[in-house]
């Protein structure tokens, strides 16, 4: 398999759970972020609520303090959605804000399997990504430490236009542009 | 030529809004030297050897004049007064200063143009024919898709972090004059038996360190599916591109890994998801594109100004070279495309000064319906001249050093700017170009060569397409020293080749030389009129190879 695997750094594991403060969440800066994102795969971490990787999630289900945390090579299939689908919250995990894979994984879940849960956005997230999170379904971005929550929503909606269709525009400029004009 | 609308027009500049922003971050020490890198990438600014560089898309190499003389100006108030014209046909300067990067956005998106990923692991300017639109053998105008494929790439929201940069170019003719072969993905427009529009599509093709020729993933699509089809090849390549090596994540990996049967079959799967989804075209919004391409107002030409054209070229050997060279045949009797000459002993290849810009704005406005193209050799184009005012469009370029009649030939070299300018470089490439044109500017030898295509990289990433000259030249260092490796047998048209290495590299001020004796050979061994390229294959590389290694 030519895909690099999303595996977390040992500096990660180090520092395991992660939580940060700042959350966007429906457009507003949250009041408070309750969950921390555990990258160890083979333990449960003590705080709750907790997302954690997808196999330990599978293995823990009867604890609804728990949700999945995708990582970026998840391949997501029908079978998963549907695991999936029930559930208030999925987070996808960005290893680094230039691994772009958690995009296609976030559209896929909005708009192929249906999924209305929170889609949360954790990892390298950065202020600059949000516009292009939000437009793939993302409705929860727990920023980077260092990222300014103020910038955060300054950035969120920093196009009024788009010519493609994504996750909440479901008809293309193209499309649009013959029944406003001419 | 396509006119933004009010859409169009907001988004370049809410872009440079946003731009401004992140540069004042950057510049506060808010926004990491990391962060901003993909960033001000996207926004077409790099920093290289000596300088920012900012590189302009020109999307499909179509230019107005009025565009053009933006450029012109905006190269002399926040530049050297020079530009450079790309492979990708995009429009390069080399020394404009980082905090000035949002006001040259900001003065560009009054003329319609930006710099939105022309740089960055996202999907690039789409690149076409220069004769769009008026080749003779064209089946179809690619422009308007283009266009149409601009729009959809233009701020996706799901691509803009793809392992590597993505290439697409487009073809409507029946010669491939785009290199679409050579592309992370490359598209064919041509018509069924029925006559009906359809789309070949290949992926997987690139030059760079591991040059690979394109493979087929769908032969006919319908033209209605290209944006669904599009969306779909580069999800697969998001999700399962490599990420780990920067020098394996182009798609032509993932397709080599996987197999071309592999990688089909899952586009075809993620296809099915969005084949006559909202992203599904329709005539009336190809129709819509195409109204921004109409067929310019030309006026007729007599019979007796083509009779008169034709006896000039026979009555003038000047002229006659301009002609055979510079001057391409149009589907419209009458008019013709009339290159202009980028290469010249006293520039880099591709390069023009702000004064030629004014002054090629001004000869596009009076010979040419004000309209300019740019080439992926790095020339510009006029593409609709009546043959009548041919003679006085020549003799204006003469004077302008455009007419330089070697478009085609061994000195019409395609060169990147090497390590002059660029940080990635290995060695330097213009001064080989001004070596090799200075060496062979004897006209009559290099109209005897024929048509030859010589390319020149200063280091592997390729942006000279070396690996597709029919001479090739790419700087390699040796231990901190410049050396050349020069591989022959390349070409990026329809029956497309990849170069030969002939062995060890060589010293710089070696180039002309080995150059020499491998036209040597080739004037030797070739039957009467062969080209360079079938006489190589014919005889193959060992008599070159003997030839110039010979003790």
């Amino acid at each position: 398999m030519p895909n690099n695997v999303d595996t977390p750094t040992e500096e990660a594991l180090a520092n395991n759970p992660v939580h940060v403060d700042h959350l966007l969440l429906d457009g507003e800066l949250a009041a408070e972020n309750a969950w921390c994102v555990s990258y160890d795969a083979a333990n449960l971490p003590e705080q709750r609520p907790a997302f954690v990787p997808l196999a330990l999630w599978q293995a823990n289900k009867q604890d609804e303090e728990l949700a999945p945390l995708l990582l970026s090579d998840t391949e997501l299939t029908a079978e998963l959605a549907a695991e999936l689908n029930p559930l208030p919250a999925v987070a996808i995990d960005f290893p680094s804000f230039t691994d772009g894979r958690g995009y296609s994984l976030a559209r896929l879940l909005r708009e192929r399997f249906e999924y209305a849960g929170e889609v949360r956005a954790v990892g390298d997230v950065l202020v600059d990504q949000l516009d292009y999170m939000r437009r793939c379904g993302f409705n929860a971005m727990a920023l980077r430490d260092d990222q300014h929550p103020e910038d955060a929503l300054r950035l969120l909606n920093s196009f009024s236009v788009r010519y493609q269709t994504d996750v909440e525009e479901r008809r293309a400029l193209f499309e649009r542009r013959l029944t406003t004009s001419e | 030529m396509y006119r933004y609308d009010i859409h169009d027009q907001t988004l370049v500049d809410e872009r440079v809004a946003q731009f401004r922003d992140q540069m004042d971050r950057y510049l506060a020490g808010r926004l990491g030297e990391e962060e901003f890198r993909p960033l001000r990438l996207q926004n077409g600014l790099y920093i290289q050897r000596h300088a920012p560089m900012l590189r302009i898309a020109i999307p499909y190499g179509m230019l107005a004049s009025y565009q053009l003389r933006s450029l012109a100006d905006i190269t002399r108030r926040y530049d050297r007064g020079y530009g450079h014209f790309t492979t990708r046909q995009n429009l390069q300067l080399n020394w404009p200063a980082q905090e000035d990067v949002p006001d040259i956005l900001a003065e560009l998106a009054k003329v319609q143009m930006h710099a939105i990923q022309t740089s960055g692991n996202c999907i690039r300017n789409t690149t076409s024919d220069q004769f769009a639109g008026i080749a003779n053998d064209e089946v179809e105008d690619p422009r308007p898709w283009c266009e149409l494929i601009r729009q959809w790439s233009t701020l996706h929201p799901e691509f803009a972090y793809l392992p590597r940069k993505f290439k697409i170019a487009v073809t409507g003719a029946a010669k491939d004059r785009a290199a679409i072969q050579v592309h992370d993905i490359g598209l064919r427009l041509w018509r069924n038996e029925e006559g009906e529009l359809r789309v070949k599509v290949l992926a997987g093709g690139g030059l760079g360190r591991t040059p690979m020729i394109a493979e087929v993933v769908r032969e006919d699509l319908p033209w209605q599916h290209l944006l669904t089809y599009l969306e779909a090849c580069v999800r697969v390549y998001n999700q399962f591109g490599r990420r780990d090596n920067k020098f394996k994540a182009r798609i032509k990996i993932l397709v080599k890994a996987l197999g071309i049967e592999e990688y089909r079959r899952r586009v075809d799967e993620e296809w099915a998801h969005l084949k006559d989804g909202p992203q599904t075209l329709n005539q009336a919004a190809v129709d819509a594109a195409k109204r921004h391409f109409p067929e310019p107002e030309r006026r007729p030409v007599a019979e007796s100004a083509i009779a008169d054209f034709e006896r000039l070229r026979t009555e003038n050997r000047s002229f006659a070279r301009f002609v055979t060279n510079n001057v391409t045949d149009h589907k419209v009797p009458g008019y013709k495309a009339v290159t202009l000459s980028l290469k010249r002993r006293e520039h880099a290849p591709g390069d023009v000064t702000a004064d030629q810009m004014d002054a090629v704005a001004d000869l596009a406005d009076r010979y040419s319906f004000s309209e300019i193209r740019v080439t992926h050799e790095q020339n510009l184009v006029l593409s609709d001249v009546p043959v009548d005012e041919i003679e006085a469009l020549w003799n204006e370029l003469e004077a302008l050093g455009m007419a330089n009649p070697t478009v085609g030939t061994l000195n019409d070299i395609i060169c990147c700017p090497g390590g002059d300018y660029c940080s990635l470089a290995n060695a330097v490439s213009i001064p080989i170009a001004q070596a090799l044109q200075e060496r062979f500017e004897d006209l009559d030898f290099l109209y005897d060569l024929g048509p030859l295509d010589l390319n020149i990289s200063g280091c592997m990433n390729a942006c000279g397409h070396h690996h597709v000259g029919h001479i090739g030249i790419l700087g390699v260092d040796k231990k901190g020293e410049e050396f050349y490796q020069i591989s022959i047998g390349g070409n990026s048209t329809d029956d497309v080749s990849l170069g030969k290495i002939l062995g060890p590299s060589f010293f710089r001020q070696d180039v002309p030389e080995v150059v020499e004796k491998v036209l040597q050979v080739y004037v030797a061994e070739r039957h009467e009129d062969e080209h360079f390229l079938d006489t190589y294959r014919r005889i193959g590389l060992k008599p070159f190879k003997e030839r110039v290694y010979a003790k």
